[in-house]
């Protein structure tokens, strides 16, 4: 499989996704933001940052960019994306997943490790995740995950709630462990087709035995089983 | 030039922040009186900021260097140390004292823009940053509006730049209650045959500026840097400049990009003073002038006076000199990056009597005409010796008798380990550090397995692999430098290469950031004076040189008198082998607890005597250089031999805190004895130096008991990690879920 992560400017987890792919044994080269090309890539990731400096809302002048055009274009066609952190907030503004990411309750920057429970299973992401919880970091101001009434039943009957902040052994609920006041705790979100996934918590970050955290690695390898399909 | 100016007085002069003697000599360089322009741009240049008037021959003193030195201290924007493999570690404190105490946000934010500017425009490409903050009693909200300003700032700057903030200090203190102290650190990597230099020369090369335009923020900030803080000081607002995040980032990108094409003569960052000091500091460097059309500088306002754009602070900014015919190459980079990129000149030849001369034209009319050399600092800028007079203060501080204080009584344990557990200079720095993006680039190695100093990757974009880690920290207790300047400055030297040593590294090199009040106080200079001793004696033992740094004078204010003197050590060690990784937590139930290096009855200036038992007045804590070095090097066999599961450095609040702190993060407990030798405040709570805290499994006792006899460190046997629960002779003084709730939330608890 090959993957392209996109270059907006201001992104800046851009090589960390290119780093972790590679340590996972993937093809992976990075697309710059002012072209049109995809390079024949089979999975788009848009990566973290402050695209643009995120001087407006987070995300809303990327989703205007040249490439995004041909990205778009790439998952309406059922091509595989998915947007971590500034990545999510782009695919938000892109109405590419349901939602929107709002500033955290706090009103703070946030960074630290936190835990997921996999939720979905049939997506692409989740479906293969069987510890009860990952541990993975987040960095965000803008995390806070919202969506009105309706959608979100729709989101939970359909099986498009990827994952929810949890603690260390996969309990859902305690607002202790939701780090931005997301709606239902809800982390990261797919759209009804389930090719392209949104999600607030770094994987690419937890993905080499140096760091001493794998658990963003069995994220990632989820990934890999989209080749098969 | 227009001669119908009048030329300025040397009342002028004087409100420029020019003594008289000064004003006589720029006279005696220009031949003739200087326009108002050229006033301006000498009082910049000469300004204590960008001249270090008042320090550099004290700094001279100071130990520069060493094998690993690829540039030495001022050679450069910043030092730069070999690493091995090619590769070489480019790093710099600098500080941002008095913009942060008028505007904390935009004054620390632009701090870290400066100092990671300073480390890619050598061509080093950022990966991790350091701070260290000194605030007022956090007890008034005018402290606490400076901190949450102050962090927002850092974060929101760094955060976006994309480079991880990795570690730092933060301490509290009534004396820096108006004037805080925020000094910045970051650390890049750069192969050693791809550093680019500060100068200028070949006569024809165009000179561009590169990256924001010019506007009229920051004016006269490096002046406003070397005066007191005043009531009037926020009358200088416009003095403070705005940080673009975004801008920098892309400047970044584009800064190495350009740099790898090698048609880069010379590249340096806009610091203090803006152009006027990029280009004298370039052309004194490469011995020529330059000639420069100030209309052709990219412009935020209409009709900007020459001073202006000479002087304005506007960030994100680089000046760059390539090769003649190469221009295209280098706008085209620009170009793919949305930046600004103007030629404003060329270079010119040094003439008969001058090494270079600038030439500056606005208008069509040639607005100034300096000599590039007299500028400068290590040129023609003023250097002074300052007198100096030990304080009254220091006499009374050595009268301090211990037998004067009570010790603790084995009732007092839990309130004296509460009382520090959540003081504001111990507990958990969680309330900060959570609001800096200390992961991106994959690279910290400290966040899931912490340690006394940072260690980071060497990794990065274009970066050779490797397996070597930079390990780093920042260091400084004010109180023991003000107690005793000499030894407080080598016991921050000696704190620094400790927790390197703690964390598997070898210390390497420092840059220091020397924070004091105003010089022209002769017992203000003095401890300026010993501390640079202490400092420059520490590093020639430790063979760390001093590669550069930032001196800011002038923290000081009517109101409350100079700032303890603050000479912050960031140091740069070396971790070549990840298998000589040594963290700090509680590993093991039942492993047993070893105190390597001396017990004391010391408590001079620890937190317990200071803010616990309320005694100000008392020395620097015990500190023999000798004893620091065996413990040292004991320290580093123990983690390379691998004996040792876990080691701790024994620092603010003494051996208590340092167990705890070993606990919390383990997620385990302890049960120790103390030593009836000592007083018990002393033992548990006294700083006395050259402690470090290691647990071994049990089967290891032979091999560190053996070693430790052999080698005739002093150490002794604590106790054991527990379950949970902290424990001294038997009794419980915490449970781990009090203590940690302590620690926790003490300063979120003040904060939110």
């Amino acid at each position: 499989m090959k993957f392209g992560v996109v270059v907006f400017p201001g992104s800046n987890c851009d090589q960390d996704a290119v780093d972790a792919l590679t340590l996972m044994d993937q093809q992976v080269v990075k697309l710059w933001h002012k072209d049109h090309d995809l390079q024949g890539c089979d999975f788009i990731i848009l990566p973290g940052g402050f695209s643009y400096g995120d001087y407006l809302r987070t995300g809303a002048v990327a989703r205007f960019s040249p490439i995004m055009n041909e990205v778009i274009a790439h998952a309406k066609r059922g091509g595989y994306l998915m947007g971590i952190c500034n990545g999510f907030q782009i695919l938000a503004e892109a109405r590419l997943v349901p939602g929107v990411l709002l500033r955290n309750t706090s009103q703070k920057y946030a960074c630290k490790n936190i835990y997921l429970k996999p939720q979905s299973s049939d997506a692409l992401l989740t479906a293969g995740l069987d510890k009860p919880a990952y541990k993975i970091p987040i960095a965000h101001g803008d995390g806070r995950y919202f969506v009105d009434a309706d959608t979100l039943n729709e989101l939970n009957d359909n099986g498009q709630v990827l994952f929810r902040y949890c603690d260390e052994f996969g309990n859902v609920g305690d607002d202790s462990h939701n780090p931005n006041g997301s709606i239902d705790h809800i982390a990261g979100v797919c759209n009804l087709e389930k090719n392209v996934f949104g999600m607030m918590p770094h994987p690419e970050r937890a993905a080499d035995p140096m760091l001493g955290n794998t658990d963003g690695r069995l994220i990632l390898e989820q990934l890999l089983k989209g080749a098969l399909v | 030039m227009d001669a119908t100016e009048s030329l300025p007085t040397l009342e002028t002069a004087r409100k420029l922040g020019l003594l008289p003697d000064e004003f006589d000599k720029i006279v005696d360089i220009l031949g003739r009186q200087p326009n108002f322009t050229e006033l301006s741009i000498f009082s910049v240049m000469w300004s204590e900021h960008c001249s270090y008037k008042n320090s550099i021959l004290w700094l001279k003193t100071l130990p520069r260097d060493s094998d690993r030195m690829l540039a030495k201290a001022g050679e450069e924007n910043a030092g730069l140390v070999d690493i091995g493999d090619g590769l070489a570690c480019s790093f710099k404190i600098e500080s941002h004292n008095h913009p942060s105490a008028l505007e904390p946000y935009q004054g620390a934010a632009t701090g870290v823009g400066g100092i990671n500017r300073d480390i890619f425009t050598m061509g080093a490409r950022p990966i991790a940053q350091l701070n260290s903050l000194r605030f007022g009693d956090l007890g008034l909200p005018k402290t606490r509006r400076l901190l949450r300003g102050v962090v927002k700032g850092i974060g929101d700057y760094g955060n976006a730049f994309g480079i991880p903030t990795v570690g730092g200090e933060l301490y509290f203190d009534e004396c820096y209650n108006t004037n805080p102290l925020v000094n910045a650190f970051s650390a890049g990597i750069v192969e050693t045959g791809k550093v680019a230099k500060a100068t200028s020369y070949g006569v024809g090369n165009p000179v561009f500026i590169v990256g924001s335009a010019t506007g009229k923020d920051g004016i006269h900030g490096a002046t406003f840097a070397s005066e007191d803080i005043t009531a009037a000081s926020t009358d200088k607002l416009p003095a403070v400049q705005v940080g673009d995040p975004f801008m920098e980032k892309l400047l970044l990108e584009a800064t190495l990009e350009i740099i790898a094409t090698g048609h880069v003569i010379g590249i340096q960052d806009m610091g203090a003073a803006g152009i006027i000091c990029s280009t004298s500091e370039m052309s004194a460097k490469g011995e020529h002038g330059m000639i420069i059309d100030l209309d052709k500088v990219p412009t935020r306002q209409p009709n900007m006076a020459p001073f202006e754009i000479l002087l304005s602070e506007s960030q994100e900014r680089m000046l760059v000199v390539i090769e003649k015919g190469k221009e295209a190459v280098i706008q085209g980079i620009f170009d793919k990056w949305d930046l600004n990129c103007a030629q404003i000149g060329e270079v010119t030849a040094k003439g008969e009597n001058d090494l270079g001369r600038l030439h500056f034209y606005r208008y069509g009319e040639l607005v100034a005409d300096v000599p590039a050399y007299d500028l400068v600092l290590g040129g023609g800028a003023p250097q002074y010796q300052r007198e100096y007079k030990e304080p009254a203060y220091i006499k009374e501080f050595a009268k301090f008798n211990p037998d004067d204080v009570d010790d603790v009584t084995a009732d007092e344990l839990t309130d004296v380990a509460k009382h520090l557990l959540s003081h504001p200079n111990i507990c958990s720095r969680r309330w900060v550090y959570e609001q800096y993006d200390s992961m991106v680039g994959t690279a910290n190695r400290s966040t899931n397995a912490p340690s006394d100093a940072a260690v980071v990757s060497v990794k990065g974009p274009g970066l050779p692999a490797t397996d070597k880690s930079i390990v780093i920290t920042v260091d400084c207790n004010s109180r023991y430098v003000n107690a005793e300047p000499r030894k407080g400055a080598m016991i921050a030297v000696a704190e620094a290469c400790r927790n390197i040593v703690c964390s598997g590294g070898e210390p390497l090199a420092v840059t220091n950031n020397l924070n004091f009040g105003n010089p022209y106080v002769p017992e203000v200079y003095w401890q300026f004076v010993e501390a640079v001793q202490g400092m420059g004696e520490a590093c020639r033992r430790f063979s760390t040189p001093v590669t550069g740094g930032n001196v800011s004078f002038y923290n000081q204010s009517s109101d409350d008198g100079p700032v303890f003197p603050t000479p912050t050590i960031g140091m740069l060690g070396l971790m070549e082998d990840p298998a000589h990784r040594m963290t700090m937590n509680f590993k093991n139930e039942g492993d047993l607890i070893y105190l390597i290096g001396p017990s004391s009855d010391d408590i001079a200036s620890s937190e317990y005597l200071y803010s616990y038992r309320g005694v100000k007045a008392a020395p620097a804590p015990y500190f023999d250089f000798d004893t620091e070095w065996r413990v040292q090097e004991g320290i580093k066999t123990m983690i390379r031999s691998g004996w040792i599961q876990s080691a701790h450095d024994v620092s603010d609040g003494g051996l208590f805190v340092a167990l705890a702190e070993s606990a919390m993060t383990g997620d385990k407990g302890f049960a120790i004895g103390t030593d009836a030798r000592h007083r018990t405040d002393a033992f548990l709570f006294g700083e006395g130096q050259s402690r470090v805290v290691v647990t071994i499994t049990p089967d290891q006792v032979a091999h560190l008991e053996g070693y430790l006899n052999d080698s005739i460190l002093p150490f002794q046997y604590l106790g054991q990690v527990t379950a949970q629960g902290f424990t001294i002779e038997d009794k419980q003084v915490l449970t781990s879920h009090e203590a940690k709730a302590l620690y926790n939330t003490a300063l979120d608890t003040i904060m939110n």
